[in-house]
């Protein structure tokens, strides 16, 4: 008894170094065929529309009620301590450092990362990548990189209008709503907010995440087992696998950038 | 001409991202570690610098005048050597003196510099001797026992 469970134990450890392994040689697989894409800058166009375009409106709406919530939240605090003018400095930091690159990728990964899951999926399961591979058209050149391409342009961008939008939203209770003092509402917000160590970085975090979410839905897509059912269990695991990496890519990365 | 469309639609889409990243810099960021701007170098010897950190402003008469550079210990002479890069607009006297003072009861500290009597301006270079250290609030709470020490002995007498 004990040494089946034992055997099944050390079978799952074996089986995730494997599926690990195998991964990161998917991962470098791709990235030799990446740079080829751009022969056809057309199609990477494209998808940046499908992935970046049609992710405006949830990151823009997400970002408004976010940064809405931030400005009520901190003033709530922050008045306790006759500090209220801090809360453009706190909202900004909070959002341009942290909640917009994660969340963005959060956001991304549910509504993109399936959505590319999907459709890689479907077209394994129609057959029509082997039909490519038949006609020595490369796959993971004419399919998958486009859309990694897609993806890692569109995250930094999107993580941006989230900051951004958050900012405006917060605004609009702090200042508007709220009647916090409009000139230490953006003054704060100038002296606490540094370009190089916050904005810089907030880029950097959302180049990362939009790799590691693409790469994890465009390869869940292409190695689902070519059943409806297998499909749809993939687009599940894209968004468990996609968030965890997003999360602890985000703890290391900050350790990294923001510790003295 | 659908692709036609689509490119606009990208196009305008990384647009809005470029517009984001700029008001993110510019409105809601300050750039003082990425401005290129010429500054003339001087530097102070300081017996405790308490939190002056680099990047903190230089001060005289409440507006900023340079940023704190390089912070460094001379082992010689057992004191923190500051850089401080001013800005070339604003010219001080050499005998002009340093202060590290608190912005607010609980802030950031940073360096202000009052200016002398002397006709020759400080280049780049200089050094400033005449500094004057952060206050250590253990320091303050000694002095303030001993001074009320002090008292009692002599109402006692």
């Amino acid at each position: 008894m004990i040494l089946r469970f034992l055997e099944s134990a050390g079978a799952t450890v074996r089986e995730s170094i494997e599926s690990l392994g195998f991964a990161t040689r998917a991962f470098f697989n791709l990235l030799r065929f990446a740079p080829g894409a751009f022969r056809r800058p057309a199609l990477i166009s494209e998808q940046i529309h499908f992935i970046g375009n049609y992710s405006l409106v949830i990151t823009i709406v997400s970002g408004l009620f976010v940064g809405l919530v931030l400005g009520l939240q901190f003033y709530v605090n922050l008045i306790q301590f006759g500090a209220e003018d801090k809360l453009g400095s706190l909202v900004a930091l909070s959002l341009i450092r942290e909640l917009g690159p994660v969340v963005t990728a959060l956001l991304f990964a549910g509504r993109a990362g399936t959505s590319l899951t999907a459709e890689i999926g479907l077209m394994k399961a129609g057959e029509q990548l082997s039909a490519m591979e038949m006609m020595a058209v490369n796959p993971v050149q004419r399919v998958l990189a486009p859309r990694f391409w897609g993806g890692v342009i569109a995250m930094p961008v999107l993580a941006a209008v989230f900051s951004a939008v958050g900012i405006m939203g917060s605004y609009l209770v702090a200042v508007k709503m709220l009647s916090l003092d409009e000139g230490a509402f953006w003054s704060q917000m100038q002296a606490g907010v540094d370009v190089n160590r916050d904005v810089v970085s907030s880029v950097i975090k959302s180049f990362v995440f939009g790799i590691a979410v693409t790469f994890t839905a465009v390869f869940q897509g292409y190695h689902v087992k070519p059943t409806p059912a297998d499909v749809a269990r993939a687009t599940t695991r894209t968004v468990v696998i996609a968030s965890l990496l997003v999360l602890g890519l985000d703890f290391v990365m900050t350790a990294l950038m923001f510790t003295q | 001409m659908h692709r036609k469309i689509i490119d606009i639609w990208v196009g305008l889409f990384v647009l809005l991202g470029a517009a984001a990243v700029l008001f993110l810099a510019l409105q809601a960021g300050n750039m003082s570690s990425l401005s290129f701007a010429e500054t003339y170098a001087v530097t102070g010897k300081f017996d405790n610098i308490g939190g002056l950190k680099p990047q903190a402003p230089v001060k005289s008469a409440g507006v900023v005048v340079g940023r704190v550079g390089d912070i460094s210990f001379d082992d010689k002479t057992y004191q923190a050597m500051v850089r401080l890069d001013l800005d070339p607009n604003y010219k001080f006297p050499k005998d002009s003196s340093l202060k590290i003072l608190t912005a607010g009861l609980l802030g950031e500290q940073y360096i202000g510099i009052e200016p002398g009597g002397d006709t020759k301006n400080l280049v780049d270079g200089d050094r400033i001797n005449r500094t004057q250290s952060a206050t250590v609030l253990e320091d303050l709470i000694n002095q303030f026992i001993y001074s009320k020490a002090a008292d009692g002995k002599e109402s006692s007498k």
